[in-house]
């Protein structure tokens, strides 16, 4: 079995049905008699609303019915709702405005949803979309982030007069001052962190069906995680008891943490199929993913490091204003926070940290987790200002970063976070090797020869994935317990089926997890099969988001093949008539120590179901076995990667010249799918340092809301990357596993804007470092360099 | 209602459409080959790539009935039971595809990269001819392999068969 195992480069499982097209992604399900939804949407971005008039559009062709706020509020359909508590500095709730599924009263953002037609075609739904008379009453939009709070800004939520949801913060106020008392030096940095609009290239989907002879609902829908809708739809919306409510989410194309949510379209379609008596479908197009998928990041920051005459760290103040957009989606409260100043410690040994994070109301999308959520965001702050302040130091910023490198583990930060293990130095020193860091001097040369500016920029970062222990985030305000689930199932014929909560949206779980049971129980990887994404098959689930499907999915899964392990013993020991503590289980047989005498993991499979050499008092015939994971501690995947930029100064491009990546992601089941999370983060965050950026105007119009206007990155944008590995196993787990999904969006931005600057030789440059931007940056550079 | 008529992965096929069916909606809906898919509403992701008459077009942004007589491939028609066009075989053999979104339109994108360039293609050709197709998902690093790979197979086949 060695070529399938932990550690094999298997080509995946999955992929016969998508390159053949048989793919099997929520738009291609179509039930019988099923009609079709489409939302009427906010044009405005702030506006109260007098009167909606449907009557016209009501008798349009092919109208079925046509629902707004009114009738979701008759229905008593409950509001959605953000899981995680956070409370301000003064000790009080986070000021959550009401979420209805369609607008009641008022619209606060473009895009807002304001009433749904469903008609039986979508083309006569849109038509007679458009013949609904709304009487909007405009307000003035707060837009801008910074000034979002300001006395006399219009009040976006009664909750919330100011604009403010929370006023939080984390650490030690006191003694970062005190820090800040003794340093010799302290470097000062603002930063954006742009919005990004997360653009999984399937856009998302809904189907809702009502049985009304079970009267039970079935929801397909793009998640990642079909058993959080499932609880959110049933305990909180209200649409039907868990029981009563399957949530299928089948092939999804990519999800990022986009899909992570529980949004208004499938409430709709779930709610208003039992209305209208038949299935409701309903498939986003591009532009209503750019303007009401929930978007990312968006933070405004002033950090500073206090340091020592030794160049030392002596302690962090972070102050970040992040906006939350419209309303609070689903895990929004706790991205800007749980997820980002526990993770400002970095690498590195700092002995006081203190971060404070307001967060506001804007009339924009929603912002939410995108891959990486709060961890790029802290990344992003602590590489950009250990890069400045080693430049400010006159340092070598590696050798800065060394100086400061957390060496002895477990080490536990001012910041909660006690990081188990990892090796930094490690990681530095591999990559700089790989890079030909030392031959940098040489490459800038020959650039300037040829009239352009070279630039180099690290990222040493850290993220906290295995999300997470559940009494420990749900002493942080966590709404839900993070485990995982995981059931094997053994036929007769030993073939195996293993259920799991974890959800796969292209990280391949298919192949991956398929690797670990037949490794472990010596059987064919073309035996085994994993289910997810189907509520009445997996019985409950947390799904996959935050790297969490190897570090948590796949222990579950371990301590369930314990448990088929010890119980396949048994079996064996009445087959082979010795006792049980003398059987061995090794490449897939049972033998009995010291003698010839073994079985087969499938012959002791049959034996366990046609039970005939043993008593029902025993042993309980069948091989079935489940089991939740709760894990211990996050995981702390860690690396560097290093970005080298090429910048022609006459037209402001920049070209990302060469890229290495060195991760420690602990133990890794498959190499070549590792090495694919690591490119399409590493793209995704080349994306946000030049490319990507949504922008509202000040009326709060989205003005990038197509892949015209919204730059997203292309073949041509990037290079090929030198990706490779250290590793240390994460302690926590089974397998030894910390995660790998995120770690390229968390680790490029810092990486290249360290490279852009280092080329500009000046700090004065947000993201999207767009050919414009550089071009005013690269010119102003000249102009200061001729004077 | 006109009718529109067209072969599509070598089966004779007719309905009757609207005015402003697309030819992705012709595929989809009336002869449910949901392999081709819809990534955007401005013709720049790709992911609805298909042949017709040899060529890779955007069937988002095609009318159904602008194909009258056409010969039309998807990524359906690619395939020869499970023995897989070599294209095919080399984006699973390089994992060039994560989320299979893209996939599809990728492959088709492909294909016609080669029918026009050759069976030798270089990286930098390959990432600037997949200016119309979007991967959120793999960084394209491993598309590109995929491409080089998949070209080349298509040339030793050309040249196993000559
Ligand atoms: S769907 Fe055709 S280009 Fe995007
Ligand atoms: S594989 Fe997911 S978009 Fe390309």
């Amino acid at each position: 079995m060695a070529g399938t195992g932990i550690g094999a480069r298997v080509t995946r499982k999955e992929d016969f049905r998508f390159i053949t097209g048989k793919g099997n992604y929520t738009d291609d399900i179509n039930r019988p008699g099923q009609a079709h939804a489409y939302f009427l949407r906010s044009p405005h971005a702030h506006a109260k609303i007098r009167k909606i008039d449907t009557v016209k559009a009501a008798a349009m062709p092919g109208v079925v019915a046509i629902f707004t706020g009114a009738d979701i509020e008759a229905d008593k359909v409950g509001g959605l709702i953000c899981g995680w508590m956070i409370h301000s500095k003064d000790g009080s709730p986070m000021k959550a405005g009401a979420h209805p599924a369609l607008a009641v009263g008022k619209v606060r953002y473009v895009g807002d949803h304001v009433a749904v037609v469903i008609a039986e075609s979508l083309a006569e739904a849109r038509d007679a979309a458009e013949a609904i008379v709304v009487d909007y009453e405009p307000l003035k939009p707060v837009v801008d982030l910074a000034s979002a709070t300001k006395k006399g800004s219009p009040v976006i939520h009664d909750a919330a007069p100011d604009n403010q949801v929370y006023d939080w913060h984390l650490g030690d106020e006191a003694a970062v001052k005190a820090a800040f008392k003794k340093a010799k030096h302290i470097t000062k940095i603002d930063l954006v962190n742009n919005r990004l609009v997360p653009n999984a290239m399937e856009p998302r989907a809904a189907i809702g069906d009502y049985n009304p002879g079970e009267e039970a609902f079935t929801l397909y829908t793009t998640s990642q995680n079909p058993h959080v809708a499932r609880l959110v739809l049933s305990a909180f919306i209200g649409i039907a008891p868990e029981h009563k409510l399957r949530v299928i989410a089948p092939d999804v194309g990519g999800g990022f943490g986009s899909k992570i949510f529980i949004y208004a379209e499938e409430t709709i379609c779930v709610w208003a199929a039992k209305k209208v008596g038949r299935p409701v479908k309903w498939v986003a197009d591009r532009t209503e993913e750019f303007l009401a998928i929930a978007h990312g990041r968006d933070h405004l920051t002033h950090a500073e490091m206090a340091i020592d005459e030794n160049g030392r760290i002596l302690g962090l103040h972070v102050k970040t204003r992040a906006n939350l957009g419209a309303y609070l989606s689903t895990f929004a409260s706790s991205v800007p926070t749980y997820l980002y100043v526990p993770l400002l410690s970095g690498q590195y040994n700092i002995p006081a940290i203190y971060g404070e994070v307001e967060a506001v109301y804007t009339n924009t999308a929603p912002v939410d987790a995108y891959r990486g959520a709060g961890r790029p965001e802290a990344t992003f702050v602590i590489e950009r200002l250990m890069e400045v302040a080693a430049r400010e130091l006159g340092m070598d910023p590696a050798a800065f970063r060394k100086k400061n490198f957390i060496k002895s583990f477990p080490h536990q930060t001012p910041v909660i976070m006690c990081y188990d293990t990892g090796d930094y130095n490690a990681s530095l020193v591999k990559a700089m090797e790989i890079h030909d860091v030392k031959g940098f001097a040489r490459r800038k040369r020959e650039s300037a020869k040829a009239g352009k500016l070279r630039g180099l920029g690290y990222s040493a970062y850290i993220e906290a994935c295995g999300i997470a222990p559940s009494a420990a985030v749900g002493s942080l305000g966590a709404g839900v317990g993070l485990w995982e689930s995981a059931e094997v199932r053994v036929n007769p014929v030993g073939t195996v089926e293993v259920l799991t909560g974890s959800h796969s949206h292209g990280q391949g779980h298919e192949t991956t997890f398929a690797q670990l049971v037949a490794g472990r129980l010596g059987i064919p990887i073309e035996n085994v099969a994993i289910v997810h994404g189907d509520t009445d098959k997996v019985q409950m689930g947390m799904g996959t988001y935050g790297s969490r499907s190897g570090a948590v999915g796949m222990s579950a899964i371990v301590k369930a093949l314990d448990k088929i392990e010890a119980k396949a013993k048994k079996v064996a020991s009445f087959v082979l008539e010795a006792s049980e503590a003398d059987i061995d289980f090794k490449d897939g047989k049972f033998s009995v120590k010291g003698t010839d005498k073994s079985i087969d993991f499938a012959s002791v499979a049959l034996q366990a179901y046609v039970a005939h050499k043993f008593t029902g008092e025993q042993l309980e015939p069948g091989l079935k076995e489940g089991a939740f994971y709760d894990p211990t501690n996050f995981t702390f995947p860690s690396g560097v990667h290093i970005a080298e930029v090429e910048i022609d100064p006459e037209t402001g491009v920049t070209t990302i010249a060469k890229w290495t990546a060195v991760d420690d992601f602990g133990v890794i089941i498959n190499p070549m799918i590792v090495e694919g999370q690591v490119h399409g983060g590493i793209a995704q965050g080349i994306g946000q340092a030049l490319l990507e950026g949504a922008v509202y105007d000040a009326n709060g119009q989205l003005l990038t809301a197509s892949y015209m206007d919204y730059a997203m990155p292309r073949a041509d944008d990037l290079p090929s990357f030198r990706v490779d590995h250290t590793t240390t196993p994460c302690p926590s787990n089974p397998l030894g596993i910390k995660g790998c999904g995120e770690a390229g969006a968390i680790a490029a931005p810092a990486a290249v804007m360290n490279a852009v600057t280092d080329a500009l030789g000046h700090e004065n440059i947000a993201m999207p470092a767009t050919p414009q931007a550089v071009w005013h940056a690269a010119q102003a550079g000249l102009a200061r360099a001729a004077e | 209602m006109p009718k529109v008529s067209m072969t599509v992965n070598g089966k004779r096929v007719s309905a009757d459409v609207e005015g402003r069916t697309l030819l992705v909606q012709f595929l989809r809906e009336h002869q449910r080959l949901t392999g081709t898919h819809v990534g955007c509403d401005t013709s720049q992701c790709g992911a609805c790539v298909v042949h017709v008459d040899g060529k890779a077009i955007k069937a988002c942004t095609t009318l159904a009935l602008s194909c009258e007589g056409a010969n039309v491939t998807t990524i359906e028609g690619l395939a020869n039971g499970t023995e897989l066009h070599p294209m095919q075989a080399a984006f699973r053999e390089h994992h060039g595809l994560q989320c299979g979104f893209c996939t599809p339109g990728m492959i088709m994108a492909a294909i016609d990269m080669v029918n026009r360039l050759g069976y030798d293609l270089s990286e930098d050709t390959i990432r600037h001819e997949l200016e119309g197709n979007i991967c959120r998902c793999t960084g394209y690093h491993n598309i590109v392999k995929a491409i080089q790979a998949g070209a080349a197979a298509m040339g030793g086949l050309k040249v196993a068969a000559e």
